[in-house]
C-alpha cells in the first residue's frame, strides 16, 4: 500500500529497554510518509517519547535500542556514527520546552544557522537562509528580529524558532515532542496551523508526540496509540477517532474533557501499567472493562481490523462507540440555584505584585460571588492573574485592595490575621502534585495536622478522621502510613484534596490542580470533586486554563484577560455563545475532539 | 517523637547511601581512622608529648617511630595528641557557624520582607573582607585564645552558610505544602521546624562537611602561622610550622602531621561528595 519511495521513516519491530532490565517499548512498527503527520498519543509512561526519540537512534540514559530496524528514506541506519550523521540533517527534533531548548546566549539567527553547518560552510549564506527560515515559520524575516536573544521572544515565538531550526537543514523527518504543551491555547492554535501549512505546502513529514487527543484530531493524518510500551491501535486519524476499536483508545477519548460538550467524563479504572511489572497477557487487561479470561494469559497481536486500522485487541468488536450526545449537559443540569446563600463575596478586588522594579497590577476590578455548593471557574492564560486571585482568597497574597467577604464577614489580608474559623472555612489545593505534600510527613500526618490545628480535634479523633478522609478521596486506608514519594501524581493530588477536606471547609480554591495530570487521572479527580460538592455541599473556585475542564465541572465561568474579567456567565451559555472578542478567540483556538469528529461525520454525510 | 524517628531513619539511609560509592567507602574509612587518632590517639601515646627525650631532630629509631622534633620530643606521641585541638576547635567553629549563619539564612529566606535584604547585605560586607585578614585582625586584637579562634573562624565561614541556607529556604518556602501551612495559620516556629527545616536538611548536611573541612584548614593555617594555639601544646598545624628547622635531619616531623591533616580533609570531602551524590540520586528517582 505504501510505495517504498514515499516512506521517509520506518520503524520495524523496535525494542528499547534498560540493559538487562525491563523493556520500555517493544514491537514498535510504524511508517511515516512524505507530507504526512503521524501522531503518537498515550499517557505518561506509555512509551511515546521513547518511540519518537528512537527515530533518530537516541535513547534516554541507561536505555538502549536492542532490537528492530530504523529505516530512513530507504536506508537502514545502524550504529552510533550513522545515527550521528542523520541527526539534524535527515531527522531533526523539536523538544517540548522551547525556553530551555534555545541557547540563551545565542542570537536566534545564529541558533538557526548553526543547524546548517553540514550544508554550507559559508557563514553569509547560512545567515541569509536562517532569516528566510524565520519567514517560513511566520516570524518577521528581518535582520532586527534575527539579532534578538531567546529571552526577548515570547514562548510561541521561541517554539517557532525551534521549528525553524529543525526545518533549516531540509530534513526528511521532523520529530516534535509535545511542542505546544507549555503554550497558551491561542499560541498553540497558531503553531498547529503553521505545522499544517508546512505539511501541505512543503510536504514535511512529521512525527508528533502528544497526550492531547483533541490536538491529534486537529493535525494528524494517522494516529498511533500507545499503552505500556506497545502500539495498541493505529490507523487514519478519522478512522481511529470515529471508530476507536481498542478499549484504551475509547477510554482516553471518553475521559478527555471538551468545551463543546459539557458532559460528565467517563473514568477508566486502575492505574497505568508499570513497565517493570507487565501482566503476562494484554498490558491493558487489569483496567479493561471488556476483559475475558484469555486476555490475562495471551498477549494479543496487532491485527488489521478495518481500512488501514490496526488494533491489538481480540475483543475489539465489543468496544462501544463514545456516546457524546447522551452525556451532554450532565454538569450543566445542576444549574446554579440563586436561592442558595452566598459564601464568598468579592467586590472590586485589585491585587498587585510589589517587586524591586515597581508595582505590577496582577488583577483589578474583580467582582464575583460564590454560592454554597456552587462551582465557579476562573479561566485565563498564564499571566492573566488567576493564581493571584486564588492566593488573595487563601490569605497568601497580602497586597490587595477591595472587598473580600466570607458570609458577610470581611477577611483579613494575611491568613494569620484571620480567625481560626475563617481559615478553616477557606482551603486551597495547589497546582503541582510534586510539591503539594511535605516529603517528610506521612499521608496520615499531613491529613491529621489541619484537622487538629483548625478543628481542634484530639490526636485520636484526628487519626480516625484520617481514615474517613482517605475513604472520601478513594484511597485505601493503609495509605496513611505512606510517604509522598511512594504515591503517583494523581494520588498525591487526592491527598492534597483530602488535606483541604480535613478542615471541613465551605470553600475549596483549586488552582490548576489537574493540569499536570494525565487525562484519565484528571477525569477521576474531577469526578471526585463533583461528588464532594454533592455530598458535602462545598463550594469550589476552580482555576484553570482548560476550557474543556470548565465545561466538565463549573456552573459559572469568569474569563480573565490580563487581570480583568472580560466576560462572565453560566458555563453552558457562555461556552455556546461567547460575546467578548477574547472569549471567542479562546474558544475558537481550543481544540475539540467532539468538533473534529462532528466535522468528519458531516463531510461523510 | 515523630521527628526523632525521621532523623533516625534518615541517618541510616545517609550512611548506606554514602557507602554505595567507592569514594564514600574510602572517605568514611579514612574519616573513622583520623577521627580515632585525633580524639583517642593520646591514650596510646608511648611518651609524653611535652617531655624532651633526646637529640633534637633525630631521625626514626631508638623506639621513636617518627623520630624526635626540633627540641627533642617524640613526634609520634605528639602526632597522636595533636589532632584533638584542631578537630574540637573546627567542630565548635562549624557548630557556631551553622547556628548563627543558618539562623540568619533561615530568617532572611523565609521573611519575604525588608529583613531579607538588610540581613543579606550585612552578610555580604563580611564576605568582602579576606578571610585570613579577619582572623589575623581578631587574633592580634583579642589574643590567641581558643575562644577567639573559634569565633574568628565562624565569622569567616558564616556568610557562605547564610547564603546557602537562605537560597534553600527561599526555594522550599514557595512549595505547596509550606503555603498550605501558612494558609492554615501555623506559627512561624512550626513553619520553620516542621515544613522548612526538614526539607533543607539534605543541602545543609552536604554543606556542613565542606564548612568543617574549611574550618580545619583555617585553624591549621592559623596555627601554622603561630598566632593560634601556642606552644608547647601539640597540634598538627603548629607541628608543621615549628619543625621546619629540622626538615633536613627528620623530615617525618613535618610529613607525618601534614599527611594526617590531608587525610582528614580528604576524608571529609569524600564523604561530603558521596553524600551529595546520594542526595541527587534519591531526589532524581522521585
Amino acid at each position: 500500500m505504501t510505495s517504498p519511495t514515499d516512506s521517509v521513516l520506518r520503524l520495524e519491530g523496535v525494542r528499547v529497554g534498560v540493559r538487562k532490565g525491563p523493556t520500555v517499548i517493544d514491537e514498535v512498527t510504524l511508517d511515516l510518509r512524505r507530507g504526512e503527520i503521524v501522531c503518537l498519543v498515550g499517557e505518561s509512561g506509555s512509551g511515546k517519547t521513547t518511540t519518537a526519540l528512537s527515530a533518530f537512534g537516541y535513547c534516554a540514559p541507561a536505555l538502549s535500542i536492542s532490537a528492530g530496524e530504523i529505516v530512513i528514506d530507504g536506508d537502514v541506519i545502524r550504529g552510533a556514527s550513522q545515527f550521528a550523521n542523520i541527526r539534524g540533517t535527515e531527522v531533526s527534533y523539536v523538544p517540548q520546552n522551547p525556553s530551555t531548548a534555545l541557547n540563551p546566549s545565542m542570537r536566534v539567527v545564529d541558533a538557526i544557522a548553526d543547524t546548517m553547518r553540514s550544508h554550507t560552510k559559508d557563514d553569509k549564506e547560512r545567515h541569509a537562509k536562517a532569516l528566510e527560515m524565520l519567514g517560513r515559520v511566520g516570524l518577521p524575516a528581518t535582520a532586527e528580529f534575527g539579532r534578538r536573544f531567546p529571552h526577548q521572544l515570547s514562548g510561541g515565538q521561541q517554539q517557532r524558532v525551534c521549528i525553524a531550526a529543525a526545518l533549516a537543514s531540509d530534513p526528511k523527518v521532523v520529530v516534535l515532542d509535545e511542542p505546544t504543551t507549555g503554550l497558551d491555547v491561542v499560541t498553540q492554535a497558531r503553531i498547529l496551523t503553521e505545522l499544517l501549512r508546512l505539511r501541505d505546502e512543503e510536504r514535511v513529514a512529521m512525527l508528533y508526540v502528544t497526550h492531547d487527543l483533541a490536538v491529534a484530531a486537529q493535525i494528524a493524518d494517522r494516529i498511533v496509540v500507545m499503552y505500556g510500551g506497545y502500539i495498541v491501535e493505529e490507523g487514519p486519524a478519522e478512522e481511529v477517532l470515529r471508530r476507536p476499536r481498542h478499549p484504551y483508545t475509547r477510554g482516553l477519548m471518553a475521559a478527555t474533557p471538551d468545551h463543546v460538550t459539557a458532559r460528565i467524563l467517563e473514568v477508566m479504572p486502575g492505574a497505568p501499567v508499570d513497565i517493570a511489572d507487565r501482566p503476562p497477557g494484554c498490558p491493558f487487561s487489569p483496567r479493561c472493562a471488556l476483559k475475558v479470561d484469555a486476555c490475562e494469559t495471551t498477549f494479543p497481536e496487532l491485527e488489521l481490523k478495518g481500512p488501514n486500522h490496526f488494533v491489538r485487541c481480540p475483543e475489539w468488536v465489543r468496544t462501544e462507540a463514545v456516546d457524546w450526545a447522551g452525556q451532554v449537559a450532565a454538569a450543566a443540569a445542576e444549574a446554579a440555584d440563586l436561592s442558595k446563600p452566598v459564601i464568598l463575596d468579592i467586590a472590586d478586588l485589585s491585587a498587585e505584585h510589589r517587586t524591586r522594579g515597581g508595582v505590577v497590577v496582577a488583577a483589578s476590578g474583580i467582582s464575583f460571588r460564590l454560592r454554597q455548593g456552587e462551582c465557579v471557574a476562573l479561566v485565563g492564560e498564564s499571566g492573566s492573574g488567576k493564581t493571584t486571585i486564588a492566593r488573595v482568597i487563601a490569605g497568601l497574597h497580602p497586597t490587595w485592595s477591595g472587598q473580600l467577604l466570607l458570609e458577610g464577614e470581611p477577611l483579613a489580608a494575611r491568613a494569620r490575621a484571620r480567625t481560626r474559623e475563617q481559615r478553616r472555612r477557606v482551603q486551597m489545593v495547589f497546582q503541582s502534585p510534586t510539591d503539594a505534600l511535605n516529603p517528610r510527613h506521612s499521608v496520615g500526618q499531613a491529613l491529621a495536622r489541619p484537622a487538629m490545628a483548625l478543628r481542634g480535634l484530639s490526636r485520636k479523633a484526628a487519626a480516625s478522621e484520617v481514615q474517613s478522609l482517605l475513604e472520601a478521596v478513594r484511597l485505601p486506608s493503609r495509605y496513611a502510613n505512606r510517604y509522598p514519594r511512594e504515591l503517583s501524581g494523581g494520588q498525591r493530588q487526592r491527598v492534597a484534596i483530602a488535606r483541604a477536606l480535613a478542615a471541613d471547609p465551605d470553600v475549596i480554591v483549586c488552582d490548576e490542580i489537574t493540569s499536570a495530570l494525565d487525562v484519565s487521572v484528571q477525569a477521576r479527580i474531577l469526578e471526585l470533586l463533583l461528588d464532594l460538592r454533592r455530598d458535602r455541599n462545598v463550594s469550589l473556585l476552580f482555576i484553570t486554563h482548560d476550557l474543556g475542564v470548565v465545561a466538565a465541572v463549573a456552573d459559572e465561568v469568569l474569563v480573565l484577560e490580563k487581570g480583568l474579567i472580560c466576560e462572565s456567565g453560566k458555563t453552558s451559555t457562555l461556552l455556546a455563545n461567547p460575546t467578548h472578542e477574547y472569549t471567542k478567540q479562546l474558544l475558537h483556538s481550543a481544540p475539540s475532539l467532539f468538533e473534529a469528529i462532528g466535522a468528519w461525520d458531516a463531510s461523510e454525510a | 517523637m515523630s521527628t526523632v524517628a525521621h532523623s533516625f531513619r534518615g541517618s541510616r539511609t545517609v550512611i548506606s547511601g554514602v557507602l554505595r560509592t567507592n569514594g564514600g567507602r574510602i572517605g568514611l574509612g579514612l574519616l573513622v581512622i583520623t577521627f580515632f587518632i585525633a580524639l583517642f590517639g593520646g591514650f596510646f601515646a608511648p611518651y609524653s608529648p611535652y617531655e624532651t627525650l633526646g637529640v633534637p631532630g633525630a631521625p626514626p629509631g631508638n623506639g621513636h617511630l617518627l623520630g624526635l622534633d626540633f627540641i627533642g620530643r617524640d613526634v609520634f606521641s605528639r602526632l597522636l595528641y595533636g589532632g584533638r585541638s584542631t578537630l574540637v576547635l573546627a567542630g565548635l567553629a562549624t557548630i557556631l557557624t551553622y547556628s548563627v549563619g543558618g539562623l540568619i539564612g533561615l530568617v532572611a529566606g523565609f521573611s519575604r520582607s525588608k529583613i531579607d535584604p538588610i540581613l543579606m547585605r550585612s552578610v555580604d560586607i563580611l564576605l568582602s573582607v579576606p578571610a585570613l585578614l579577619v582572623i589575623l585582625l581578631l587574633v592580634t586584637g583579642f589574643g590567641s585564645g581558643s575562644l577567639v579562634l573559634v569565633l574568628a573562624t565562624s565569622l569567616v565561614l558564616m556568610p557562605g552558610v547564610a547564603r546557602i541556607v537562605r537560597s534553600a529556604t527561599l526555594e522550599v518556602s514557595t512549595r505547596g505544602y509550606v503555603e498550605a501551612a501558612i494558609a492554615r495559620g501555623e506559627p512561624t516556629r512550626a513553619l520553620l521546624l516542621r515544613e522548612v527545616l526538614p526539607n533543607i536538611s539534605g543541602i545543609v548536611t552536604a554543606d556542613l562537611g565542606l564548612r568543617f573541612s574549611w574550618s580545619i584548614i583555617l585553624i591549621a593555617s592559623v596555627n601554622f602561622l603561630g598566632i593560634g594555639i601556642q606552644p608547647p601544646t601539640p597540634d598538627w598545624g603548629l607541628m608543621i610550622s615549628e619543625n621546619r628547622v629540622v626538615i633536613g635531619s627528620n623530615p617525618f616531623a613535618i610529613v607525618a602531621p601534614s599527611v594526617v591533616l590531608a587525610m582528614l580533609i580528604i576524608a571529609v570531602n569524600l564523604v561530603g561528595d558521596a553524600y551529595v551524590r546520594q542526595l541527587d540520586r534519591s531526589s532524581g528517582s522521585e
